[in-house]
């Protein structure tokens, strides 16, 4: 098991999150960043979908009760076994007694914790992903326990010699294919979408990042339409919205660009008052 | 199956399909259609098939490698003459309290449209809404159908909690909160029926193409169909629709 002993800043338990459910309007859910989080998993010898600890600026302090390997990946939060620093996407062995806990973010914004064999919990519609008013609880608290299975003693790291590539953790292009209603906004609005600088606002969480910069623009409300993780929502009031992974199903705002699947993990490692730019690729 | 649609690409595996941009049943049917046409053939490896009023998203398992072509056997398969699917939709009979204890806004809706607060409800409960989809919050339901005269405007300032169950108007539409959460629609009663389930493997009992039919009922009934509820022992009256 391991207990809570201080929460972090924000952190959940994710794993790949629910497709099956997107018609009876259930979020995706899911780890914000699935190259960092199936890297971790990858370390151990998980399935890439297995939950993970996804945590969020500040790591959590955690202890365990069992021995087991961990593997950390994604943001770079200056990790320490019982006060010692240990290395990031490698995996660690751990005994019962020990702390993890975390310092300083050196880079990104959110990092995964994998455990050998995975995060043990109530599976609800499909996926162990903590989501308001689906799963029990949808942020960790103090004390809580998290429960994880015996540490199998035939284990070899299988991946041991594989490197992670964080190279991704620092880019700021945002790669993006055109959005339904992209062509419906003049050339002049275009190209300040694809050429300006954008940062992003304190308003940043799992549902969306907003962008501090507006685009003035006259497009009309749709009629409520469909939108993934990465649809990027253009307001009346020209604010830019970044749909992420716990955003509805359907929105009414028209969508200029979608983010491509690798473009979400990248801005999932950023957070307020950071740059980026769209880069039209598709 | 006769309209014309346009097909984007949404991102690396997803394509979006659209129909004419209005509000209608019989376009609501084609994309039902359209889509349980795709799912029976069988012929993609999809994630996810999601609709909406008039579009239709279709999320594949893996990266899509020739845009035009599969574009191109997305129309075939729209235009093929097969046979068309019928589904066993279900009119809903949903029992809603109107009591001003739960309709908080109703008393000020009616005064500003002109009607009494008996004509509201009539206005109300008489019609059989449309499900035209599920979005916005797990279990709401897109409902067609709302009487012109009802048509009364968000409220400028949304507030922080509506309570689960709560019906309301926003705007030409009619809608029931699943959960509690916040909202800027008018509150115009409640109702004591579940929309939402994580234990259920259909997690809402309303499909799209479904009836919901609001039924007024007293304080007490309320109560007590709640209670029922709350042991998982009511069953919601529902008929057939034979289209």
């Amino acid at each position: 098991m391991i207990k809570v002993i201080n929460r972090g800043l924000y952190s959940t338990v994710q794993d790949f999150g629910r497709e099956n459910y997107q018609d009876f309007g259930v979020p995706f859910s899911g780890v914000m960043d699935r190259k960092a989080a199936a890297f971790a998993n990858a370390i151990l010898g998980n399935k890439p979908n297995t939950a993970v600890l996804e945590m969020t600026m500040l790591g959590a302090k955690l202890l365990f009760t069992k021995p087991t390997l961990i593997a950390i990946s994604g943001a770079n939060m200056s990790p320490k076994l019982n006060n010692k620093a240990i290395t990031i996407n490698k995996a660690v062995a751990v005994n019962s007694g020990d702390i993890l806990s975390f310092g300083k973010l050196q880079k990104g914004f959110r990092c995964y914790l994998a455990v050998l064999g995975g995060i043990k919990s109530d599976k609800v519609l499909g996926s162990q992903s903590m989501y308001s008013g689906i799963t029990k609880t949808y942020v960790l608290e103090n004390n809580d326990e998290i429960e994880f299975d015996d540490l199998n003693t035939n284990f070899k790291p299988a991946f041991a010699s594989i490197r992670f590539n964080d190279a991704y953790l620092e880019k700021n292009n945002i790669n993006v294919f055109k959005g339904p209603e992209f062509n419906l906004l003049t050339k002049e609005q275009q190209g300040q979408l694809l050429s300006q600088e954008f940062s992003i606002s304190k308003d940043n969480n799992r549902m969306a990042y907003q962008l501090n910069e507006v685009l003035p623009n006259n497009l009309k409300p749709i009629i409520t339409s469909l939108v993934l993780p990465g649809t990027v929502q253009l307001t009346p009031a020209g604010k830019l919205i970044i749909l992420m992974r716990d955003c509805q199903t359907t929105g009414g705002y028209p969508r200029v660009l979608q983010l491509s699947e690798a473009s979400i993990n990248v801005l999932s490692q950023k957070f307020t008052h950071q740059k980026i730019t769209f880069n039209l690729k598709y | 199956m006769s309209y014309n649609l346009t097909y984007k690409q949404f991102n690396e595996r997803s394509i979006l399909i659209e129909w004419p941009k209005t509000i209608d049943e019989d376009i609501l049917n084609d994309v039902l259609q359209f889509k349980a046409k795709i799912k029976a053939l069988e012929m993609f490896e999809i994630t996810v098939i999601k609709h909406a009023y008039q579009s239709l998203l279709i999320q594949f398992k893996n990266n899509i490698t020739d845009v035009e072509s599969l574009i191109t056997t997305l129309k075939s398969i729209y235009q093929s003459q097969t046979e068309i699917i019928s589904f066993q939709n279900k009119i809903w009979k949903i029992p809603v309290c109107y009591d001003p204890f739960f309709g908080i806004d109703l008393a000020n809706l009616a005064n500003k449209k002109g009607l009494s607060i008996e004509t509201v409800i009539e206005k109300h409960s008489q019609v059989t809404y449309k499900v035209y989809f599920i979005g916005f919050l797990p279990g709401f339901l897109y409902l067609g159908g709302l009487d012109n005269a009802l048509e009364t405007p968000r409220k400028a300032t949304p507030r922080l909690q509506i309570e689960k169950g709560s019906v309301a108007i926003g705007g030409n539409q009619t809608g029931i909160y699943p959960s509690n959460s916040p909202g800027g629609w008018n509150i115009i009663g409640q109702t004591p029926i579940n929309f939402f389930n994580v234990n259920k493997s259909e997690p809402c009992f309303a499909r799209a193409g479904d009836g919901i039919k609001f039924i007024p009922v007293s304080k007490k009934e309320f109560l007590d169909i709640k209670t029922l509820v709350e042991h998982d022992v009511y069953i919601i009256e529902s008929e057939v629709i034979n289209d």
